[in-house]
């Protein structure tokens, strides 16, 4: 995994709230027993009609929004199931940081182990950037994870609320197993001490 | 005296491998890893790249359930992707020498329905899935949740987790249900009141007479949802009422081992006084049989109430929000539900496809008939649960109303197997999400309780199943 520190890139505004990992992955592209070639499957229904052709009204399908690799999406971002094909559609497809007022515990998890830096700032930051990242045709925002900050334009500012150890993860891009499996001495001791029956 | 601790606080403590000082993370124990065909392959695959084993096979259990056709025969998987996904699940099993219940098991079924059938869900465990309805094992009393796939390879690597301590929030459920209400009515109303986001960052316990007086299955529909509502996990304390559930089953522990476990057993609920971040009551007496309009768990109502109008919620993006999950349910402000006429009825999930499930449908639909138009399936949660319902006859009363009786799975919860909903049809479904496009591109789905659904069978439409002849 690589490290992230920070990044700056076009943004493209999803404002909707309870976006479910349903919708950015559709149950037909869970098939696939690779961990990469999800571009295409991301927000599927939303962006291809059912003969496969872009749905011009949809956001990611604008033009302005071409190439984008931050995402500003609504409340409880990436609620529903714990397929981890939601990060990888969304990092195949390019983005490299999403930012909303809160994110779903699963998904955030899933996120940080695949690089991909799930920014929460709060509600007002959150609805500031969504406005301004709409009125700024190819405004760019920065997801700093070093500085804890994202920066958008009209000079909005807002802080990162993220755990510690999430952060380390993304910042350092370890292979965490093997971090774990430095632990072998405890994990031995606790299997001989453990409850069971 | 130590300081009161809570269910989740003790359940905890004893699973602490190691502890990361500059996080505050923990290195948590799992003392059982169930693994299915979707969320596991690449998993698999990460460990054959790194030239890693699978630390505990032993604790390690998989099944084949979210491909799996209902329909006889079974195979071949006419499906060339989900044959590949399941010839992938069986061959990572013998390499890597986790046991299996697969296709040709009769203990197969959904996995969080075979977990808790074979007695490997048992109080004070943590549990892990790759699969966010894992909570449902907390109704034993257990710490269960999802996980994704990255962390299933590492789970299977090193049998353990890290993880940060959630906040507590108890939920409260008093009085006692009106007939044909009952868990999945509950927890609905719950997700209705605080949101799909509204326990994110929490671990509930449900707690409070009514759900003392629901057996396993129920308390199994109850956390199984948890997730709707945000939750880590959802756990119920266990009881007597659990005891009796497990005792007996083939992977529980028998004999002086069994005495041993249940005196652990009864160390792990909530002590009197422990405190809780947040807490939420809810007097189950009056709730009504509940149905989601919308497209999320939480836009739900009574059965007695009304489609809402967008324009009564409080907040812009709420009203978008609304207004957009009408146009996908095709339905106007201010329609009666009990007007919502449907055109599909699955009973099936891992929400509500157990015994007590079938039992309490069949019940409703006995000597009756589904009605002209509507397509009617039972789903069992497992191939045990089939055999259990067919000894009791339910399957014949199943069939002779009308409804199909199908091979267990997950089905048409998600429809990964060729179980479908064609676009704009509407379906009653006891599952757990009625997301947009869930049972099949354009099928909207309203999620009801087993009766209620049964009910819809033979009305066509919603009806107050508290006034059906033989529940009331
Ligand atoms: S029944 Fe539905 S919710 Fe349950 S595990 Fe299967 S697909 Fe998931």
């Amino acid at each position: 995994m690589e490290p992230f520190r920070s990044h700056t890139g076009l943004a493209v505004p999803l404002d909707r709230a309870n976006v479910d990992t349903d919708q950015i992955v559709p149950k037909r592209f869970l098939k696939s027993i690779e961990r990469t070639g999800f571009a295409d499957a991301l927000f599927a229904d939303w962006r291809f009609d059912a003969d496969g052709r872009p749905r011009p009204d949809f956001v990611l399908n604008l033009e302005r929004y071409r190439g984008a690799s931050v995402l500003v999406a609504g409340a409880n971002f990436g609620c529903g199931s714990s397929r981890e094909h939601a990060p990888w559609a969304l990092r195949d497809y390019g983005f490299r940081a999403l930012v909303a007022p809160s994110f779903a515990d699963i998904f955030r998890q899933n996120c940080v182990q695949n690089g991909l830096v799930p920014a929460q700032v709060g509600e007002e930051e959150a609805r500031a950037l969504m406005a301004a990242v709409e009125r700024h045709e190819g405004a760019t925002v920065t997801v700093d994870l070093e500085a804890r900050r994202v920066l958008g334009p009209d000079g909005i500012v807002a802080e990162i609320a993220i755990d510690e150890a999430a952060r380390r993860r993304l910042l350092e891009g370890a292979d965490e197993i093997a971090l774990t499996l430095r632990h072998e001495a405890a994990i031995a001791a606790y299997e001989e001490r453990r409850v069971a029956f | 005296m130590s300081a009161p601790s809570t269910l989740y606080d003790k359940l905890w403590r004893s699973h602490v491998v190691a502890e990361e000082e500059a996080t505050g993370r923990a290195l948590l124990y799992v003392d059982l890893h169930l693994v299915h065909e979707v969320t596991s392959p690449q998993a698999f695959s990460g460990l054959r790249m790194a030239g890693r084993r699978v630390r505990r096979p032993d604790l390690t259990l998989a099944t084949i359930d979210h491909n799996v056709p209902t329909d006889e025969p079974i195979l071949p998987i006419a499906d060339a992707m989900s044959a590949r996904q399941v010839e992938a699940l069986e061959q990572n099993c013998r390499d890597f020498g986790v046991p299996l219940h697969g296709l040709d098991s009769d203990r197969r079924g959904i996995v969080h329905v075979i977990g808790p059938e074979l007695g490997a869900t048992q109080p004070g465990k943590v549990v892990v899935c790759g699969d966010s309805h894992t909570s449902t094992h907390g109704a034993f009393g257990a710490l269960a949740f999802g996980i994704g796939t990255s962390e299933v390879e590492h789970v299977l690597a090193t049998q353990c987790l890290w993880q940060a301590r959630s906040r507590q929030m108890a939920v409260e459920f008093s009085g006692t249900f009106a007939p044909g209400v009952g868990a999945k009515d509950a927890i609905l109303r719950l997700i209705g009141e605080i949101g799909t986001g509204g326990a994110t960052g929490h671990v509930i316990e449900y707690r409070g007479e009514a759900v003392r007086a629901m057996g396993m299955e129920a308390r199994m529909t109850l956390c199984n949802m948890s997730i709707e509502a945000g939750a880590r996990a959802g756990m119920v304390a266990p009881d007597d009422t659990t005891y009796a559930y497990l005792e007996g089953r083939p992977m529980a522990p028998a004999g002086a081992a069994w005495e041993r476990a249940l005196a652990y057993w009864q160390t792990l609920p909530t002590d009197p006084g422990a405190v809780f971040d947040t807490t939420v009551r809810i007097d189950v007496s009056a709730l009504e049989p509940q149905v989601t309009w919308g497209t999320n768990p939480g836009m739900v109502t009574g059965v007695g109430g009304t489609v809402p109008d967008p324009a009564d919620f409080p907040t812009p993006a709420q009203q978008e929000a609304a207004a957009r999950a009408l146009a996908y349910m095709d339905l106007r402000a201010g329609t009666p539900i009990t007007d919502i006429a449907v055109d599909r009825v699955f009973i099936g999930s891992c929400t509500n496809a157990r015994l007590e499930d079938l039992r309490a449908a069949a019940q409703v639909v006995r000597g009756r008939r589904v009605r002209d138009g509507v397509r009617a399936m039972v789903v069992p949660g497992s191939q045990g649960v089939r055999r259990a319902a067919e000894r009791e006859g339910l399957d014949r009363i199943f069939r002779d109303a009308g409804f199909e009786w199908r091979q267990s799975g997950c089905s048409l919860c998600l429809g990964m197997n060729p179980d479908l909903l064609r676009p704009g049809e509407r379906c009653a479904s006891t599952s757990n999400r009625n997301f947009e496009g869930r049972q099949g591109p354009g099928g909207r789905t309203h999620l009801v309780s087993p009766v209620m659904a049964a009910a819809a069978a033979v009305a066509g439409r919603f009806v107050d199943v508290r006034t059906w002849p033989g529940v009331a």
